[in-house]
């Protein structure tokens, strides 16, 4: 780039762009620093100094045993990450090496799963849940956040299989591989980065899905979000012990989602941007 | 060269998937149709039966019914406009030579990873809440009165929140496209004469036109189904003033056990969903073709 720019010019973009990005982020912040505050001190009015307390932090655990919550969280997104992958990888795999004329109306019609309201079948998996026991319990949820990110998962492996390029695979039955070699040894280790940024993408996902993981909870596999939900009607205004609650809760993924900025672009238009 | 074997291996390694996405989408779907010409009540069992398109009737003069279409349709189009505009601006800003790109960047993001019950709880309690929430000091510093967001305006507050958690996937994709765009054709544009508006209008905007496209069409998948937000902040009231479809067939079907009608509001909700995705699909699927 030839153009020169001027140093006003680059001052008043930054001036600017930080203002906003710290508009943006401020209700963030401002949770941190209430979850560092007494009770007392929380309520008291706009205060952006804490007086450093870790009570709220310890409170949390002790009264509603908070890392159980964690603990099931961690559990339900690497778990259906973990399954989802498992039933994915093949597919995208073959429709990306052996594409048809149908493989494209096959991923839209996948896509298209995705478009149907949860609420239009809340009753029925209720029911379904509730017949065969899978009511609050973590593998039933598990299967339930796998369905959901699914149509996802095989999207963006296709992307990702899709760039590798064939004349390799080609280049290696050749030379007389296997078909099993030809995964092991030529396919994986050019497969495994697409796979990871996947399964990040996938883990912040599943972490955040709030329908089914509220609605099919009651305690033993509710997850981080059935537990903040649950502050909605609080007996007063804990906004301290909330705030610690909350920062606890986003802490993991903000900090992997800083990392994945990419891998979210390509892997939530499609691979239509990147 | 794709052999019999390797065409039959490839529908062999194919089928978990399409068959797993199919009884998904399937079983639930016919069983919500064929509770939705039903009387149905798990807590009085003895007026059962089938009762063809009362439900339907009974879903439609309901007025909570007409309110939660329109409440879904006023937070999809508010919170589309808001960030696909808000987002074109951002990234345009963000785009700009900066000192600290890579920290606005981290910054703006970040409210896309926030669960949607803690931004949902947050907002309430510390920002809008009418006596303790940063608004309402806010308004006490200028000497104004506090507004009461969710008792007087519960859409604009959830329009708010939900925009807050979408703005950044917006932006975020937006500059990922505007830094796409060929510098040097940007050059010859300026070089040319071109101001910034004309700039904006003939180059970046066509170039952004995909992205765009594909910022609709993913948020009004979720935001079709927007429902912790409103769980935890106005609950849909005053009344019905902020429910959508998707929390008023969760309150018919979980807290009224009128399944038969909820299961009817499943429907309409799921030909509203085809009729939005009909259009999106059509524009993916183009773009995907390029």
């Amino acid at each position: 780039m030839a153009r020169a720019v001027t140093t006003q010019h680059k001052t008043i973009a930054t001036v600017a762009a930080w203002i906003v990005a710290l508009l943006i982020f401020f209700p963030i912040l401002y949770t941190i620093i209430t979850s560092f505050k007494s009770e007392q001190e929380a309520i008291q009015g706009f205060a952006l100094i804490p007086s450093g307390t870790f009570e709220s932090y310890t409170e949390v655990q002790a009264q509603s045993g908070y890392f159980k919550f964690f603990f099931n969280s961690v559990l339900l997104s690497v778990g259906s990450t973990v399954l989802a992958l498992l039933v994915a990888i093949p597919a995208a795999w073959s429709m990306a090496f052996s594409p048809t004329k149908r493989t494209k109306d096959i991923l839209m019609w996948m896509l298209s799963t995705k478009m149907m309201p949860a609420v239009a079948v809340l009753f029925p998996i209720y029911l379904i849940f509730r017949d065969t026991g899978l009511l609050d319990s973590r593998i039933g949820l598990m299967v339930m956040l796998m369905l959901i990110n699914l149509p996802i998962v095989v999207w963006m492996l296709y992307t990702y299989f899709r760039e590798i390029p064939g004349e390799i695979l080609e280049a290696a039955r050749m030379d007389g591989a296997s078909l099993w070699n030809e995964i092991i040894y030529v396919l994986t280790p050019m497969a495994v980065p697409g796979i990871a940024s996947t399964m990040l993408l996938n883990i912040i996902l599943a972490w955040n899905e709030a329908f089914w993981t509220i609605r099919l909870t009651t305690t033993e596999a509710a997850p981080l979000t059935a537990f903040i939900s649950s502050f909605s009607s609080p007996q007063g205004l804990f906004w301290a012990k909330l705030s610690a609650a909350s920062t606890l809760a986003i802490a993991p993924i903000l900090i992997m989602g800083w990392f994945s900025q990419k891998q979210l672009v390509r892997g939530l238009t499609f691979g239509a941007v990147k | 060269m794709a052999t019999q074997q390797t065409r039959s291996l490839a529908r062999f390694m194919m089928a978990p998937s399409v068959v797993l996405l199919f009884v998904w989408m399937i079983v639930p779907l016919v069983i919500t149709i064929w509770f939705s010409f039903q009387q149905y009540n798990p807590l009085n069992p003895i007026r059962d039966g089938f009762v063809g398109f009362s439900n339907y009737a009974l879903f439609y003069s309901n007025p909570a019914f007409l309110q939660s279409i329109l409440n879904t349709l006023i937070l999809v189009i508010s919170v589309l406009l808001i960030t696909v505009i808000g987002g074109i601006l951002l990234a345009l800003l963000i785009d700009q030579p900066m000192w600290g790109q890579g920290i606005v960047r981290i910054l703006v993001i970040s409210p896309f990873f926030v669960m949607p019950p803690v931004a949902a709880l947050v907002w309430k309690n510390m920002i809008m809440h009418p006596q303790y929430g940063v608004f309402a000091d806010i308004a006490r510093f200028f000497g104004a009165q506090p507004i009461d967001w969710f008792g007087q305006h519960p859409m604009t507050a959830i329009i708010i929140i939900v925009a807050w958690q979408w703005l950044p996937f917006a932006t975020l994709i937006l500059l990922t496209a505007l830094q796409s765009l060929d510098g040097e054709q940007k050059e010859a544009a300026e070089m040319d004469g071109a101001g910034f508006i004309s700039r904006f209008i003939y180059l970046t905007l066509p170039h952004m036109s995909r992205a765009i496209t594909v910022v609709i069409l993913i948020q009004t998948i979720f935001l079709l189904s927007v429902y912790a937000e409103i769980l935890v902040t106005t609950n849909g009231g005053p009344g019905y003033a902020s429910t959508n479809l998707p929390f008023l067939v969760y309150q018919k079907a979980l807290l009224e056990f009128k399944i038969g009608q909820a299961s009817a509001g499943g429907v309409i909700a799921v030909i509203l969903a085809n009729i939005v995705a009909f259009f999106a699909m059509r524009a993916v699927g183009k773009n995907l073709d390029k």
